[in-house]
């Protein structure tokens, strides 16, 4: 900040900026807006129209257009087991990524100093190495032959006697993968805290634990909702980490859209599937636009 | 046993932080790997093979390449098209703000597989042939939002009283934009470029549902893993990752020296001259 003038506060928000009305603004928004329109929003209704499509009898893997619900009833008869496994190996690496992200978004937004953003640079930079590579790694890290698998295999705590082509390898892959987008959001909430709440709570004579349960908690809220979503959504989506990871046993939703979509080319059944999902996250989207309005989103 | 309880929280983000590194160090040490057998998962011996010969392996630098071209073309459109959209968000009061707040964070909330799926729905109902143009056109799709949102996070943080600065001083509106409002922002555009890049680049599971028979980098990695992933795979990715951080803590290093400059006590007049002059 230059120059403090008097009466004002260094930092500038909400913006000062007088928002004009006017037809520039419609012209800045209409190209990307059309490009997400046509690109995003109108493939979701063919993505309907697909689900409902019908088999043409005597030819099999052809398909007409129909409203053929029982398409859902059937995926879901079928599937239902994938579906559920995908929330709950998501469910698991986002409470994992919570607790491991917490420390970490704390230390950088109160204690950083003037590490701050290099720290936020190094939690961003693993992503610039490959995914896939990435979570093939974690083959050589849980092999069975490894230390962290034998050390657990010594106190009897695997089942199977090994973690890689478990659904333990599966939820560890997705927790270190989707960890980024869990830090962002907490670290970016804990920074907006003003730290003399923190102290006023302590001067209150709350003990470390009670000051962080009462102040610090309830004021990240925002920051540990966000970064829930951005992990749970992308997690329960994925197939890269089951496939590459896990067993044919461990397969989640995400495997079985694709492999209907590209490889058994039975577009209702997968569509159908995608569609679910969609709707399912959805739900959690608007619960959390409920709360917390349409502004804060992007 | 005091410093410990002081220190805690610092300990185990400094461990976090290894954490995230695990993956990247082994990756990058098995490009120096010369693996026993075909699959390249475990230390066997020292070799530059992968190095001195980085297109060694048929089919890894051609889909190499083609992962630049998409990740370029993508990015550039995408980038223009989102600063636009976050300086009209910005700057401009419209009708319906929530429907355009929701429709730019829904591609950040959908999983890849359903929009994977969906446009793969649209492209085949359309019978539009598979290829680089629809690789693309996804990426050009999920793109846009990460821009808006880095775009518009740095025109919040611009400290309005800059521009009212050069309107006191009869800049136009153009030459305001020009010479004040761009210049502040361009940064925080080509932050969004760089990420929209890593984002193209990095890409697999849209790429897989819309690229017919083409072959990316990340999908090229993807077919190899059955039957064993080749060690210059391992040092191309090492590479992409060395040049990235480079860049990214180039521009921190940059920022940090500026920020320094500003910070700097300045009488007001100063400030009035830097606007002139640039």
């Amino acid at each position: 900040m230059v120059a403090v003038v008097p009466g004002t506060t260094g930092k500038a928000s909400p913006p000062a900026v007088t928002q004009r009305r006017s037809r520039t603004g419609y012209l800045l928004l209409f190209p990307g807006l059309a490009w997400l329109g046509v690109f995003f929003a109108i493939p979701f209704v063919t993505l309907f129209f697909t689900s409902l499509q019908q088999d043409v009898p005597g030819k099999s893997g052809k398909y007409t257009a129909g409203l053929q619900f029982s398409n859902y009833s059937e995926a879901l008869a079928e599937y239902w087991p994938q579906f559920l496994r995908s929330f709950i190996y998501a469910g698991i690496a986002t409470l994992l990524a919570l607790m491991i992200a917490y420390p970490l978004a704390y230390f950088i937004a109160f204690r950083a100093g003037r590490w701050r953003s290099l720290m936020l640079v190094l939690v961003i930079a693993p992503s610039f190495a490959s995914f896939l590579l990435r979570t093939y790694a974690w083959r050589t890290i849980l092999s069975d032959e490894g230390p962290i698998t034998s050390t657990l295999d010594a106190l009897h705590l695997l089942p199977d006697g090994r973690v890689l082509n478990t659904g333990i390898a599966v939820v560890a892959g997705l927790t270190y993968n989707f960890l980024p987008f869990m830090i962002l959001p907490l670290y970016a909430a804990l920074e907006k805290i003003d730290p003399r709440l923190i102290e006023a709570a302590s001067d209150l004579y709350a003990s470390p634990q009670t000051a962080f349960r009462k102040v610090t908690w309830p004021l990240s809220m925002p920051g540990v909702v966000a970064g829930t979503l951005l992990t749970f959504i992308p997690a329960a989506g994925d197939y890269i980490n089951a496939e590459l990871l896990g067993s044919t046993k461990d397969r989640m939703i995400g495997n079985v859209i694709q492999t209907n979509f590209i490889e058994f080319r039975d577009y209702p059944t997968a569509s159908a599937l995608s569609f679910v999902l969609m709707a399912a996250i959805l739900v959690l989207v608007f619960t959390y636009i409920r709360r917390a309005g349409t502004e804060d989103l992007v | 046993m005091r410093w410990l309880r002081k220190n805690i929280i610092g300990i185990i983000a400094i461990l976090v932080l290894i954490y995230l590194f695990i993956p990247i160090a082994i990756i990058i040490v098995l490009s120096f790997n010369k693996p026993e057998g075909k699959f390249n998962i475990s230390w066997n011996e020292f070799s530059l093979d992968a190095w001195t010969n980085l297109c060694g392996v048929p089919g890894v630098c051609s889909s190499f390449v083609t992962s630049i071209q998409i990740g370029l073309v993508s990015t550039l459109i995408a980038t223009l098209l989102g600063s636009m959209i976050a300086f009209g968000l910005v700057r401009y009061r419209f009708r319906g703000r929530s429907t355009t707040n929701l429709l730019i964070f829904l591609p950040m909330a959908t999983p890849e597989v359903v929009m994977g799926a969906s446009l793969l729905a649209l492209f085949l109902n359309l019978r539009f042939p598979l290829g680089m143009g629809t690789v693309m056109v996804a990426h050009i799709m999920f793109i846009i939002s990460f821009v808006v949102v880095t775009v518009k996070a740095r025109l919040q943080g611009l400290d309005p009283r800059l521009e009212e600065a050069a309107r006191d001083l009869y800049a136009s509106p153009r030459a305001t934009f020009r010479y004040v409002t761009f210049p502040l922002v361009l940064p925080g555009i080509l932050g969004a470029a760089l990420l929209g890049f890593s984002l193209s680049f990095d890409d697999f599971i849209i790429s897989f549902f819309n690229a017919g028979t083409l072959v990316t980098f990340p999908i090229f990695i993807w077919g190899a893993a059955q039957r064993g992933i080749p060690v210059q795979v391992n040092a191309l990715a090492s590479l992409v990752f060395i040049i990235a951080l480079l860049i990214v803590l180039g521009a921190q290093y940059a920022n940090h020296r500026r920020r320094r400059a500003l910070e700097a006590p300045l009488p007001s007049p100063v400030l009035v001259d830097r606007m002139s002059r640039s």
